[in-house]
């Protein structure tokens, strides 16, 4: 039986702001991404310093997550939180650093620090990780946001009781240009966003 | 009821062949691919890998088409691709997805990233190239989840054809060995200085490899080779570089997929495992497999025929194990001796023949992903 899934919560990170449900909850003046994050950081008083150690694409996808997930998880219980994420550049954004750290042989430092964030997946697994989710995830590549395949997918994981919440969206940083959209769905009724979809929330 | 999932056409291009059948060829007769290399261009000291001539891509690939834009990784999927599409007689129409799976894709375009070429990096261009070659009419699907996105890729499409999405989905996956990968695991100190040698004692770190591979999955059983039956993909939530001490995230992908496929473990008669021959992943796995009683299974690693082709090699490692179950052989584990994990698993030793009704698929990889997907043979 295919039931029908409903968005829980959603958010937005771009351009210095990050809106959650519609509302903006924290929007600094014009600056760079490294400072966004991590003034936003101190904003939500996050207290998890590996967070610094993590690539923009993963800093991206943290924050989004941390605001949509950490109401909804706890240590306490096991929480079945699938996490389903896409994005045009993968992780180019960090493949260009590492290629430079290589590319010239009299300046050749490949660092591990810095390779293991070229892989898209990385920001899967920490935000695994800092919401201790051993749950299904998997990351997608497409030209542009692509709704239909992520409702799609996600309602596969809901319908086939893979996941009880799936955290679904689109996390793309390349060369400082970033956009975060992240929503949680489940099977739960919400009245809420009954009108709109991922589409027309993306475009917001 | 949900309907079921097929495997109905299988090939592969590597270093031991460009199809199925002699790869199983090389495999019986025990040849690697893996050879001593010397060249700069990809490493400053000499190092062993398993890649294939480019004499061989090229002129496999002037058969079957004269363009010349394609990069070598392109023409080694379209290699892949070509006839699974042409033996499949299937339609690619608005019910027919296209699927590719891949870790670092055309990574190899950032050498000299100027204007177009650096276009090719992305994952999404290089899968348009390869649908456009053929003419998919859906957009393309692009998996790039680590060391499993070959395996994720079957499980995606299981699940999309279950859900009548579609009804026929091509999936490839490949990796090249590069200068970047190559300096990548080197930094890691995680690369072997002889062949790999998963699972055994002296095992000091994977051999690099290059493959693609290809297989259509269907709603329909004509022809087919494999029933896909159950399916997990759980992240470990424990470390982005390393694996899990316990095998949390391979022991519940392992768990699921056997419950979804509604078989217990005894049942199963092959494991094609991941086995890198990294200390770490290989104890992990032995610990996951132990705390699941499978240890008595007969299990290998390929790595040692085809080194680690990173996202290809999950898909890799698939279609060879369809064979295995075909042919009733268990191939060797190529590279093993003497048992180097702490809890026990039943390496296979020599080829050997055996019925295999069921078989496991796993593999694990950097962000602490996993994924384990059960097979079911056919009854004609």
């Amino acid at each position: 039986m295919t039931q029908k899934t409903h968005i829980q919560s959603y958010i937005t990170i771009q351009n210095n702001e990050i809106v959650l449900n519609g509302t903006s909850v924290f929007k600094i003046d014009s600056t760079d991404f490294s400072d966004f994050s991590k003034q936003a950081y101190r904003n939500f008083d996050i207290q998890y310093p590996k967070f610094f150690k993590m690539d923009a694409l993963s800093k991206l996808a943290f924050l989004g997550s941390e605001l949509l997930l950490s109401p909804i998880t706890s240590d306490e219980k096991e929480n079945n939180i699938a996490l389903v994420l896409a994005n045009k550049s993968s992780s180019l954004d960090t493949d260009v650093k590492y290629q430079e750290s290589i590319s010239d042989k009299e300046n050749y430092f490949p660092s591990p620090a810095v390779f293991v964030y070229t892989l898209p997946n990385i920001c899967l697994g920490e935000i695994s990780i800092r919401h201790q989710l051993k749950s299904e995830n998997s990351f997608f590549i497409f030209d542009a946001f692509n709704t239909e395949f992520l409702f799609n997918y996600s309602g596969i994981l809901l319908n086939t009781n893979k996941a009880d919440t799936v955290l679904c969206g689109w996390v793309e940083f390349f060369n400082d240009s970033y956009k975060a959209f992240l929503c949680t769905i489940s099977k739960e009724e919400n009245t809420k966003y009954k009108n709109e979809n991922i589409n027309t929330l993306y475009n917001k | 009821m949900i309907r079921e999932v097929y495997i109905t056409e299988t090939n592969c291009i590597t270093p031991l062949g460009f199809d199925v059948e002699s790869n199983v060829e090389s495999i019986l007769r025990g040849d690697s691919g893996i050879q001593l290399h010397n060249d700069i261009s990809l490493m400053p000291n000499s190092f062993y890998a398993s890649i294939i001539s480019n004499e061989k891509i090229n002129s496999a690939f002037e058969k079957i088409s004269t363009e010349t834009k394609y990069s070598r990784l392109e023409k080694m999927m379209i290699l892949a691709l070509e006839p699974t599409i042409k033996n499949s007689g299937v339609e690619l129409n608005s019910k027919t997805a296209f699927i590719l799976s891949t870790t670092k894709g055309n990574i190899t375009a950032l050498k000299d990233y100027s204007g177009d070429n650096f276009n090719n990096a992305y994952l999404d261009v290089l899968a348009q190239n390869v649908a456009n070659f053929f003419k998919f009419q859906t957009q393309p699907i692009v998996v790039s989840n680590a060391c499993v996105s070959g395996i994720l890729a079957v499980s995606v499409a299981k699940r999309m054809i279950q859900s009548e999405l579609y009804d026929n989905i091509f999936v490839v996956a490949g990796d090249e060995v590069s200068e970047f990968v190559l300096s990548g695991f080197n930094s890691f100190q995680a690369m072997s200085e002889l062949p790999c040698k998963p699972y055994s004692k002296n095992r000091t770190g994977v051999s690099l490899g290059e493959a693609t591979a290809a297989v259509l999955l269907s709603a329909e059983a004509k022809n087919a080779k494999i029933k896909v039956i159950g399916d997990s993909s759980i992240n470990d939530a424990n470390h982005i570089s390393g694996p899990s001490r316990t095998g949390e995230g391979l022991f519940r992908s392992i768990q699921n997929a056997l419950k979804e496929a509604q078989i217990d473990p005894d049942k199963l008669d092959f494991i094609s495992a991941h086995g890198t021959a990294t200390p770490f992943n290989d104890e992990m796995e032995a610990i996951a497999l132990n705390r699941l009683g499978l240890q008595n299974v007969p299990i290998n690693s390929l790595k040692g025929f085809y080194g680690h082709t990173l996202g290809a090699s999950g898909l890799l490692e698939t279609v060879i194990a369809i064979e295995s179950v075909n042919q009733n052989m268990l191939f060797e584990s190529k590279g093993f001796d003497e048992i180097g994990v702490s809890e026990s698993i039943n390496v296979i030793e020599k080829n050997e023949e055996r019925n295999i009704d069921y078989f496991l698929k796993t593999a694990s990889g950097f962000g602490g992903c996993n994924t384990a997907v059960v097979f079911e043979k056919m009854k004609h």
